[in-house]
This record gives C-alpha cells, structure tokens and sequence, in this order.
C-alpha cells in the first residue's frame, strides 16, 4: 500500500497540515485509493510546511508547503507516483539543504511515525541502552565523559563530569531531570524532538538513570507545548509495556521509571535549581549554588539535570560508540549542535551540523537572508539572553569558546534574523523589559535593576540627559552583571550592551523617530 | 467530582483527596484544581493547605508566582501572543496594531475583549513561522488578524 507522510508537529499543524491530512483522506476516499497517511515528525524544513512525502520506488518524494487547495490538483499530477508538481522538491534524501546535514539528535525526526516503536528499534533505537546495560556504570559515565558531549541547555559543562559525579554520590534515592523548558525565544529543537522523536529522549533517560544509579526520571515540560507533553506521556505508555521502563528494564533487574511533569508559565524555571524547585511544586526561586543538584538535587537528592538535546544525544553515543561523536566537531566543541534558524529567515529551521560552521553558512546559505529580501541588520544568537551581532560580521565559528570570544554565547542553539527595519534600542529596552516580567525577584540587581533599565532607555531614546542616561545605563548593566546570582540577571546586559556597542547610532536618533 | 458544583468547597476537595501520592505538593494540586474547573476557585488556598499540611501563606505564594495560574474563569476564548524576538521579527508589532484595531485592546496581561481575553506571552516555539499565536491551546503560525479571526470563530 502507497504511504503518504503529513506531519503532525505543531509548527507544521500551525499552518494546516491536520487540514492537509484530512483533505487528503477525504480526497482519495472518493478516489478509490487504498493509501496509507503516516502522521512523521516534521524534517525540519519549516518553510516547506506542510511538506508531505509520498513513498516511491526512488524513495520518498517531498511536496510543499501544501495547501488544502492543492491536494486535488497534486493528486491528479501523479502524487502518489511522485508525480512532477511546481511544489515537488524531487528525492527528500537528496535535498541539499537536508542531505548536507549531520543529523544525529534528529537523524529521526520527521522520517518516522514518532510513537511506531518497531520503526525506532529497527533504526537502531534501544542499542544503546541495551550496551549500556552490559556496562559497568561507571565505564558508562566514562563513554559519555569521552565522546566530549556537552550540555545543550546553554552553559555548555561537560556531561560525563555531572554523571560521574551523580554515580559516586550515596543516597537512598537519586533523579534524572530533564530540563524541557525550552524557555529561549527563537528556539524550538527541544519541541520538535520531543514530537518527533521522544523515544531517543526516554531511552537517552534510561541510560542516564542506569549510570548514575537513579530510579526516577523526571521531564518537565512548558506548558506553552502540550502536544509534547501528549507525545511523551504516550511514549511512556508504549516504552512500559515494551519493558524498557519500569521495574525491570529490559530484563536487566534494574528500575527506571518517568514522569512527565507540566511546568506552569515561568522562564526562570528553565534555570535548573528553579526547575527543581518548581518540581517540588514550589514558588520557583533560584537556589543559591553549592550545593550543586548532582549532589543536593530534587527532594535534597542527587540528581542529573540535562537539556533535552543533551539526553538525546545519548543513546547514538552508547550505540555507535564515542569515538564516533567525538570525531565530529571543532576544538573542544565535540559532536553536531542543532541550530535553529527563525525570525525573519527565508529558509527557517532545524539545521543540525558538527560545530565549527560560521554563522555565515547558517544564516545566508541555509537560511537563505531575510524572508523579505530585505537587508538582513542584526542576529540575535542564544535566545533573550543572548548577544546581538551586526549582519556585516558573520564569519564567526558557531562553538562555545568561538563565541565567547566574539562577546556572544551559543546558548540553546536559536538564530534570530532582523532585517534593516529593526529597531536596536528597542530590542534594548525589551530585553531589559523581559527580565523585569520574568525574575524570580530574588536579587535586587535583577529585580529592580531590569525595570531601571527600561526607564533608563525610554530616556535616551526619549532624547532626555542622553550622555548621562548612557552612563546611567552602562552602570546598570555592570551592577546586574557582578550582582545576579543567575543568568537571568547575569546576562541581560549582554543583548542591551551588544546592541549598544554594534548598533550606537539606533540611540542617538531624533526622539520622534524611534518607535514607541 | 461532578456531583458537586464547579469550584464549590465538596468539588475542591474531591479533586484534592484524588491527587496521586507523587502529585501531593502544592503546584500540582493548583494544577489539577485548574484542570478541573478552568481556574483556582475561592477558598482553594485554605482546602491546598490543610490537605497537605502546609501554611496558606506557601500556598499564596505559588498561586500568585505563576503565570498559568488564574483565579477567575477565563472567557471562551484564550489567545496567547507571543511577543518574543523571532515573532517581533516576522511582523508581530503590526499584529498587535491589528488586534487593537479589530477589539479595541491592547495586549498586555490577560486583557478582555468580550468573551476573548488577550495575553503576551514570550515564545511558544514557532520561531520559524511567526508571528505565533495560541487559541486555547491550538497554534496558529504565520499569524495575521484574518487567520487569527478565523481561530477565534473556530474556537468560539
Ligand atoms: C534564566 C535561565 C533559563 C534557563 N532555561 C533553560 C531551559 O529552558 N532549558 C534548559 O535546558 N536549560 C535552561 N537553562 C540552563 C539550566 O540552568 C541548566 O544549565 C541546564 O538545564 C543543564 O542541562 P545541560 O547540562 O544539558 O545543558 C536556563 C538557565 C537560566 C539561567
Ligand atoms: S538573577 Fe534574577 S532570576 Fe536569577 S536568581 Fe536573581 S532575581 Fe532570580
Ligand atoms: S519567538 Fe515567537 S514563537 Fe518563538
């Protein structure tokens, strides 16, 4: 029988591929067809969406964006012998924006039904936990440590360091938090992996939990993403009556269990002490460090938070070995990092690729500029806390100490493109904005330094005592720098600065020309 | 709990004394009080505490630091803006002109325009095809105010 893949990740059902799905089943119901809609995660391709694919002797043949308008058209073109169409996009493996790619977090991801557990074992899914469990925990730990991943959340600390650290703390009960906040405007791989590919992420868990010698997992995910949430609690379902969660994981003696947790509206509860404290189902207010929670986590428990992409990376170092990760990347950057291109992007979306491409690449040659054609300005890299980069300076390697270097930091992976439109001082004020909404009020700098700062910018910009409100401003930043104990208020100064310094003149403008 | 009216004091702690063992802390119980009645009822705070054992004043304090949690109803319609960087990016200022044309609001915290309540949001991770909005919990990418009127009527 003839497959026909429509996604069913929300960013695709978000322009009307549940539509698409429907008509195309009410189309070749009348037709007569006896055809197949396999509802995959999504490739990655969001411009493309809906992008359907139909299954070929060539192989899978892509369409898109499809409307509901074109189902019939596409059907009576051949769709279902791949048939040539103004939307078809000929082989997807030969895609080159797709087949250049180095997908290992999301080599699965839009090619599955992403709840069909036999097409995830016969993709190889469950070979890494099943050598996880033939290991000795602490070799484990020290495959991780040697395939050189790193945490994707944003601070990047060495992932085999916090699991051997977790595995030689003694308690009655240690945790594995995964950190699906995914709080970081213009980032959305936590999501579409979630949707796409969750069993990697529980199975990523499990071998987590084995090493360290935890028994319980926890996923704590925005509410802002239910259908995540719907995913993997199915998921959940499937993996228990599998036998790879609970008590006895697959036959080896040992427990794991998860639970998916749904967080309530709050940024901070990305940070991971607020994410725990959020777990206990309290106000989440950061928690000073030491003690660190892969000694003093959930509950007072050890506990091994990671990133959703940092888990998921997991079970393709178990299965494949580490070596193979750690071939890939750039300096002590090790493995592939999925960016995620958004904003005004001609060619947004996930591209997952070894570290070391320059933010040219990604933003001009897969992202293809602005989706307007205007002249792309500014890029914001690494979500609201991230620096703003000026559009003439792009050849910058996208690594962790790259960046640092360049003032910027990598963060979750998120690229946003601003066109010449944009108005920095305002980008300024909002970040300063964002933080007063989102501090958990904790620290003074933070709390009331943020709303300083918007008062301060709608000086300048205002035209009032400028030279003054600049210092004015430069002394804020410093004092929420030195004085937050998080990044929330930490790092807020680094968009305001970047703006600052690469984009001076959008603060010296005539009053009346700034945007309210 | 449907023996009881929505949100009286019988239905708030039939919802409690069915909270699963690892669901027995205060974020949880306003969740599922939340699920069941569409927001945290009068009297809620004192039934939380005395069910698990801790001060009103802990209670208080989660109800009012979290945005998802409400103490009034919410009206029919539920839209969530995002108004973060990628959607302000793709056009999401002129959305926000649109709608304070079309229902005389203007975005802020959950403000009301008859049966639909507006709220800002930052990013609900549609970055790609902004501007993103939420209709009850149903996304809508590439928003512009004709496809956001079309979510509303549907979701009306
Ligand atoms: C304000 C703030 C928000 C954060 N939000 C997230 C988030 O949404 N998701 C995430 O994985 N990490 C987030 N982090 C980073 C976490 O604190 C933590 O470093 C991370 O979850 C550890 O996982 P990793 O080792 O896999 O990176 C945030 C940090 C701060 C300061
Ligand atoms: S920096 Fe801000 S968010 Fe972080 S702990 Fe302090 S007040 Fe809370
Ligand atoms: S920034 Fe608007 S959806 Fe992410």
């Amino acid at each position: 029988m003839t497959r026909i893949y429509v996604p069913r990740d929300s960013a695709a059902v978000s322009v009307g591929a549940d539509d698409v799905a429907r008509m195309l089943e009410e189309a070749l119901a009348a037709r007569g067809a006896s055809v197949e809609i396999v509802r995959n995660g999504s490739r990655g391709m969001l411009w493309l969406e809906p992008f359907i694919e139909v299954e070929t002797p060539n192989g899978r043949v892509g369409y898109g964006p499809v409307t509901v308008e074109d189902v019939g058209p596409l059907l009576d073109a051949g769709l279902l012998d791949g048939g040539a169409h103004a939307l078809c996009h000929g082989p997807v493996d030969q895609i080159p924006w797709l087949a250049s790619q180095q997908r290992v977090s999301f080599a699965r991801v839009g090619v599955h039904d992403p709840l069909d557990l036999d097409d995830y074992r016969a993709s190889g899914g469950l070979r890494g936990l099943q050598r996880a469990l033939t290991m000795p925990d602490d070799e484990i730990c020290a495959d991780v440590l040697a395939s050189g991943l790193r945490g994707r959340g944003g601070a990047g600390f060495p992932a085999g360091i916090k699991w051997r650290t977790v595995m030689e703390a003694e308690a009655d009960q240690k945790y594995v938090c995964c950190n699906a906040d995914e709080g970081d405007s213009g980032t959305f791989a936590d999501r579409m992996l979630m949707e796409g590919g969750p069993f990697a992420l529980l199975e990523g868990m499990a071998i987590a939990g084995i090493a360290a010698g935890a028994t319980k997992g926890l996923i704590y995910v925005r509410s802002e993403y239910p259908a995540a949430i719907r995913t993997l609690r199915t998921a959940i379902d499937i993996a228990r009556v599998d036998g790879w969660l609970g008590d006895d994981v697959l036959g080896s003696g040992r427990a794991f269990d998860l639970r998916v947790v749904e967080a309530a509206g709050s940024y901070v509860c990305g940070e991971e002490t607020a994410m725990l404290e959020s777990l206990e189902g309290k106000r989440g207010m950061v928690r000073p460090k030491p003690p660190i929670p892969a000694l003093q986590g959930l509950f007072g428990k050890p506990t091994l938070v990671h990133n959703v992409l940092t888990l998921s990376a997991v079970p393709a170092i178990l299965a494949d070995g580490a070596a193979a990760y750690q071939a890939l990347g750039f300096d002590r950057s090790r493995g592939t990092q999925v960016f995620q291109l958004a904003g005004n992007i001609a060619r947004g979306g996930i591209v997952e690729l070894a570290f070391g491409v320059t933010l040219r690449e990604l933003v001009l040659d897969y992202g293809g500029g602005t989706a307007n054609g205007r002249p792309l300005r500014a890029v914001q890299v690494g979500g609201p806390l991230g620096a703003y980069l000026p559009g003439d300076t792009l050849d910058i390697p996208m690594d962790y100490e790259a960046l640092a270097a360049a003032g910027g930091l990598l963060g979750h992976g998120g690229i946003v493109v601003f066109d010449d439109t944009v108005d920095m001082a305002a980008q300024a004020r909002f970040a300063m904005e964002f933080c007063a909404v989102e501090s958990c009020g904790k620290c003074t700098p933070c709390r009331i330094g943020s709303t300083r700062g918007v008062e301060v910018i709608d000086r300048i910009t205002a035209g009032i005592d400028r030279d003054r409100n600049l210092v004015l401003l430069e002394e804020l930043c410093e004092t929420m720098t030195d004085g937050s104990l998080c990044a929330m208020g930490g790092l807020t100064p680094l968009p305001v600065r970047s703006a600052l310094a690469h984009f001076p003149e959008d603060f010296h403008r005539a009053p009346e020309a700034t945007e309210p | 709990m449907s023996a009881y009216a929505p949100g009286s004091a019988e239905a708030v702690r039939s919802v409690l004394s069915a909270l699963p063992a690892d669901e027995r802390l205060i974020l949880p119980a306003l969740q599922r009080l939340q699920e069941s009645f569409g927001y945290i009822p009068d009297g809620a705070v004192d039934a939380v505490a005395d069910e698990l054992n801790v001060s009103r004043a802990e209670v208080v304090g989660v109800l009012t630091y979290y945005h998802d949690l409400r103490q009034t109803p919410p009206p029919a319609v539920v839209v969530q803006v995002c108004v973060a960087e990628a959607c302000q990016a793709q056009g999401v200022r002129e959305l926000l002109r649109g709608i304070e044309g079309e229902y005389a609001v203007a975005v802020g915290k959950r403000t009301v325009a008859g049966d639909v309540e507006f709220d800002k949001v930052y990013c609900l991770g549609n970055c790609a095809l902004g501007p993103a909005v939420m209709v009850n919990g149903h996304l809508v990418g590439r928003c512009d105010t004709r496809r956001l009127r079309t979510a509303i009527e549907a979701a009306r």
